[in-house]
């Protein structure tokens, strides 16, 4: 089956008249009128997500998003802060900080991908429990397997300095392949390069 | 499909959700040469309305689109 697609004569005609301003500033430049210069590669977009939660079902959607912007050209950087960080401490590492304040704060929010709990109905482990079953008869990816394509498609995962002090982490309690640390006003820099910023 | 197109990588996603269709024909298409062909099995319904997305932001070209109802099948020509 052919499909004709009807064009308004109108949108046909106005989308090849040039703007006379683009032509005579192409002019002036010296450049291709038609705007973009078509032997130039498109300039790569740049993607730059906040990761604040720690939670399981904030933590997916940083991952679908990094990786899958990855996947599609998009140069992307995450930011990993506050809770954001605990999901990317090693699993083997169960308490972690260096006076009991951070200590007591890692044994009540296990760090690790695999221990991420639930904005709401966690019902002590039990929606977390019930979510990666549902998740699984879906074949939806887990949390631990969209982190390690994110890394493969080269998502940056960039750790917050400051929270890493607060909750006493250390680059060797921090999973592998991980940015610098950095601060604030990398992340501003960053946000001002870039084509879209989301703070999840 | 035409018999003139050599698949060189094969992307098996049936069952696959959102976004491992795309994010495993990513990284097949990654060690390929320009020009080289992927075909792509999904079952994802959204996967329809994606590879289209992913081709147009990529620059990959999506050759050749089929569906036999329960298993969406796509041909694609790395850039």
């Amino acid at each position: 089956m052919t499909l004709t697609v009807e064009r308004p004569e109108v949108a046909a005609t106005t989308s090849v008249t040039p703007d006379p301003i683009a032509v005579a500033i192409a002019e002036v430049e010296g450049l291709p009128a038609t705007g973009l210069d078509p032997e130039l590669p498109t300039p790569t977009k740049e993607l730059v997500i906040i990761d604040w939660s720690g939670d399981f079902d904030k933590v997916l959607p940083v991952l679908i998003l990094s990786s899958t912007a990855a996947a599609s050209g998009v140069r992307t950087k995450v930011f990993i802060t506050f809770w954001g960080l605990l999901p990317f401490v090693k699993d083997q590492r169960r308490v972690v900080g260096e006076n009991w304040m951070q200590k007591m704060l890692s044994l009540m929010q296990r760090p690790g991908i695999d221990h991420v709990k639930l904005t709401r109905m966690n019902f002590l482990g039990m929606g977390p429990w019930m979510m990666k079953r549902l998740m699984k008869q879906y074949r939806i990816a887990s949390p631990r397997e969209l982190l390690e394509a994110a890394q493969d498609m080269g998502v940056e995962f960039i750790p917050c300095q400051m929270t890493m002090d607060m909750f006493g982490l250390t680059r060797e309690d921090m999973i592998d392949g991980l940015g610098e640390p950095a601060g604030a006003a990398t992340v501003i820099e960053l946000m001002g390069h870039a084509d879209a910023s989301l703070f999840i | 499909m035409s018999p003139l197109l050599e698949i060189a990588a094969i992307v098996d996603a049936r069952g696959l959700s959102c976004p491992m269709p795309i994010v495993r024909t990513a990284q097949a298409v990654k060690p390929l040469a320009s020009g080289q062909i992927v075909e792509v099995l999904a079952t994802d319904p959204g996967s329809v309305k994606d590879f289209a997305a992913w081709t147009r932001a990529t620059g990959n070209e999506l050759v050749e689109q089929t569906s036999d109802g329960a298993v969406y099948r796509f041909v694609i020509r790395h850039k």
